[in-house]
């Protein structure tokens, strides 16, 4: 007969421990919650909650639309995630994803899930500069 | 009929452990190697956008190839009838998975992203030959799984035979779908030809033999086994037929190819103006993989002795490098041609002869193709009943003689 | 018939001029409102709003006019570079190059002209036909693009394109320009500048090459045969690099 009174008593030992253990960042020597950032603006385009569960999912949909299909909108796109929720050194310069204050680097150091989007990406909102009148010169290139 | 008796390699050997080792070694420099590659980016390689493909491809390609026509041993027996193979075919199939799992590592190590393998095993497009061959991989694995299974399984032994054919034409489709990878490339020269496919499968089967025939010698003589009889002279007249039969093949090639004044440029390049390229081809890969193998083993004395056809082994081996370097390094260097007769140049190398030098970190990726092939060969042998406690003896043969 | 030989009814007003005249007004409205609709809403539509795809209807190309090319200029691959960050490392054989100038001879005559060479936007690419995963794909609108979150970097695009436009990352990219992102291990080569495109702009080597040289380049809608790039490759000869190829390349060009 197999010991099931042995296997039921180690199973309730390993439940036991796991819901007695302290949730992690209450108490002494858990490790620390991340210092998330606030965004810029308002809100940002969905729940917290929505977001931490499926920012994923959404930021993958938004590069097949626009890589693919060459859908641009706002809503969803890694450049407004990026120019809202860009956080900035001492010197008032927004941080790039080699500094682990960056906003996506907070999370996800935490959670130990690595990230390559910034082997690509630019991690940081792009300067303001003066954009060229375009239909001045899309009429002289089409005049010649 | 006689009954052969299979068994493990006891393997406890000083020696066995000190083989293994070596082969555990270069496997480890190779996964040093890819490491190193992806931290620092592929400029630290020979390879640059003139030369993306360079010698982990040839070594890659090597192996594949190799891997799909090692089968060819047990083919004989399963598939053409040949009770002489019969105490082989084990060993066959394991070399054959061996080699082609070992080619697979190295491609797979040398990708940009080698990370996003998951996306090449699962997002596939069937118009590339590259993605399609992920299929044909599989399959000639299973295929060969599962004779192998037959083969060590009494109850399964009269599945042995349809396996065994199906395995075979797998791995003559691979061989077409590696050949089609570069035979369908009408941007270079070197390679636009429907005879890639089918000089492909003559490829993999006399590699696939070669590296047979070494590994059979090795093992045997390590183990003290007696490779005395007709077994390893018939192997190396095959060798023969298998080398020819390659070489006819190259030489319709190249002869079509200078024939057709488009393709003269690069064909005079590879046969006469290459440098390097050029010595390559001819004493690399015609003289020490083709006519020398050629005469070794139809030599009446040579061809019967086990050094002779060791040898052409050895150096159908070396040709076949040789060959491999000539296509793809070869076949790279030759620029593309946009201006069909004017002379061209640009900052991107337009218009002359690309240069390709391996630096140390590719060759060490490279190695790890033979050290895995080496740890998976020496660990089946020693796991699984696939060596043959003794060739039967020479009077156990039951067909007739095959020709030559 | 009346005795008078006039059609419509005795009684009454004679409704044959009114028919007439009631359908000869509605033909010309038929034949006219949609060119009305046009000239109120349409436009060579160049500008997509943001949320619509990428459409079939719109081929985009280039005509280049070579006789017009400096021997010396590359205003267009300096333009190219600055756009999208490519600065190399001074390491040219693995520096990448998106659009580059060659310089053709022609050794019977010595005639000598400078091109310049960037991804044709085939419209039957080999690049596309060979990549594994599908990263190296024709977008509706006739750009060949790379999708780099499938790339995964084995370069056998490089080797299947025939105008060698492909280029490979080989090393780490920092700063990348937020519009144009690339990274190490993948492959890249011209977009036709899609993001300038997608609001309505022009190519950067384009807009450079009119505003700081020649004017050799000009960009637009193949498809649209009021456009200035379909009227000038109707009216004057015009190749394709390779086109024995058939690959429906998109860029074409005068005086090679």
């Amino acid at each position: 007969m197999p010991p099931f009174g042995t296997f039921f008593a180690i199973f309730v030992l390993v439940l036991a421990g796991g819901l007695l253990s302290p949730a992690p960042g209450r108490a002494a020597g858990g490790v620390p919650l991340p210092a998330i950032a606030t965004g810029n603006g308002e809100d940002c385009v969905e729940d917290p909650q929505v977001m931490r569960r499926w920012h994923m999912e959404l930021l993958r949909h938004q590069r097949d639309e626009t890589v693919r299909r060459g859908i641009r909108t706002k809503k969803y796109s890694l450049k407004e995630c990026i120019a809202c929720h860009a956080v900035k050194d001492a010197g008032g310069v927004p941080v790039t994803a080699d500094d682990p204050r960056h906003f996506c680097r907070a999370c996800h150091d935490y959670a130990a899930v690595r990230i390559d989007c910034f082997d690509c990406h630019a991690s940081r909102p792009p300067d303001q500069k003066a954009k060229a009148p375009t239909a001045a010169v899309r009429a002289e290139a089409e005049r010649r | 009929m006689n009954r052969i008796a299979f068994s493990e390699l006891e393997g406890r050997t000083v020696g066995y452990y000190v083989l293994l080792g070596c082969f555990v070694l270069l496997a480890l420099v190779s996964v040093a190697s890819a490491w190193t590659i992806e931290q620092q980016g592929h400029w630290i390689t020979g390879m640059n956008n003139q030369t993306p493909w360079g010698l982990p491809h040839i070594f890659s390609v090597f192996f594949i190839l190799s891997g799909a026509g090692a089968f060819v041993v047990a083919a004989m027996h399963s598939v053409f009838c040949r009770p002489l193979y019969r105490p082989v075919a084990r060993l066959s199939g394991l070399l054959a998975l061996a080699l082609l799992v070992s080619g697979i590592a190295v491609l797979l190590l040398d990708l940009g992203r080698p990370e996003r393998v998951t996306i090449a095993m699962t997002t596939f497009n069937f118009t590339s030959a590259l993605s399609t061959n992920v299929f044909r991989y599989t399959a000639f694995m299973i295929a060969v799984g599962f004779y192998l299974w037959t083969t060590m399984e009494p109850r399964l032994d009269r599945y042995s035979r349809p396996l065994g054919i199906a395995a075979f034409l797998l791995g003559v489709l691979l061989a077409t779908g590696i050949g089609a990878e570069l035979g369908f490339l009408v941007a270079r020269k070197a390679y636009d030809s429907a005879i890639m496919p089918p000089m492909f499968v003559a490829m993999s089967m006399a590699f696939g033999l070669a590296c047979f025939i070494l590994v059979l010698v090795a093992v045997f003589g390590a183990t003290g086994r007696d490779l005395g009889g007709d077994l390893l002279p018939r192997l190396g007249r095959v060798l023969g037929l298998l080398v020819a039969a390659v070489l006819y093949f190259v030489v319709v090639k190249h002869v079509t190819g200078l024939y057709a004044a488009e393709r003269r440029g690069v064909e005079t390049f590879l046969l006469r103006d290459g440098g390097a390229v050029t010595s390559i081809f001819w004493i690399g890969q015609i003289l020490l993989g083709g006519l020398v193998p050629l005469g070794l083993v139809f030599h009446p004395s040579w061809g019967r002795t086990r050094r002779g056809i060791t040898a052409a082994a050895a150096l159908v081996v070396v040709g076949a490098f040789a060959q491999l370097y000539v296509i793809i390094i070869g076949g790279q260097s030759y620029p593309l041609v946009l201006f069909p007769g004017m002379e061209v140049e640009s900052s991107f190398f337009d218009g002359v002869i690309h240069s390709y030098r391996p630096t140390l970190v590719e060759a060490g990726l490279s190695i790890g193709a033979p050290g895995l092939a080496g740890i998976l060969v020496l660990v089946g042998i020693r796991l699984l009943k696939f060596l043959p406690d003794r060739l039967p003896p020479a009077a156990a043969e039951e067909g007739p003689a095959p020709g030559a | 018939m009346t005795a008078d030989g006039k059609g419509g009814t005795m009684e009454g007003t004679d409704t044959r001029r009114r028919r007439f005249l009631g359908a000869g007004l509605a033909a010309g409205g038929i034949a006219l409102a949609p060119g009305v609709l046009l000239y109120v809403f349409g436009d060579d539509a160049a500008a997509r709003e943001a949320g619509e795809p990428a459409s079939a209807s719109v081929r985009w190309g280039l005509l280049i006019d070579v006789n017009k090319c400096g021997i010396d200029c590359d205003i267009c691959v300096t333009a190219c570079v600055e756009e999208h960050g490519l600065e190399g490392r001074g390491r040219p054989a693995t520096d990448p190059q998106w659009i580059r100038v060659v310089r053709v001879r022609d050794p019977r005559t010595g005639r000598r002209r400078s091109l310049p060479m960037l991804c044709q936007h085939c419209a039957y690419p080999p690049c596309v036909d060979v990549c594994p995963t599908g990263a190296s794909f024709r977008r509706a609108d006739g750009i060949v693009l790379v999708d780099r979150h499938l790339c995964i970097g084995c370069r056998y695009c490089m080797m299947a394109c025939p105008y060698k436009a492909r280029s490979f990352v080989h090393e780490e990219v920092e700063n990348q320009k937020p519009y144009a992102p690339r990274g190490r291990g993948t492959v890249e080569a011209c977009t036709l500048c899609v993001h300038r495109v997608d609001v309505g702009r022009v190519p950067a080597c384009v807009e450079a090459c009119a505003e700081r040289g020649a004017g050799a380049m000009l960009f637009g809608d193949l498809k649209d045969g009021t456009s200035e790039i379909a009227k000038r490759v109707a009216a004057f000869p015009t190749t394709r690099v390779r086109d024995d190829l058939g690959l429906d390349t998109g860029v074409y060009y005068i005086g090679v």
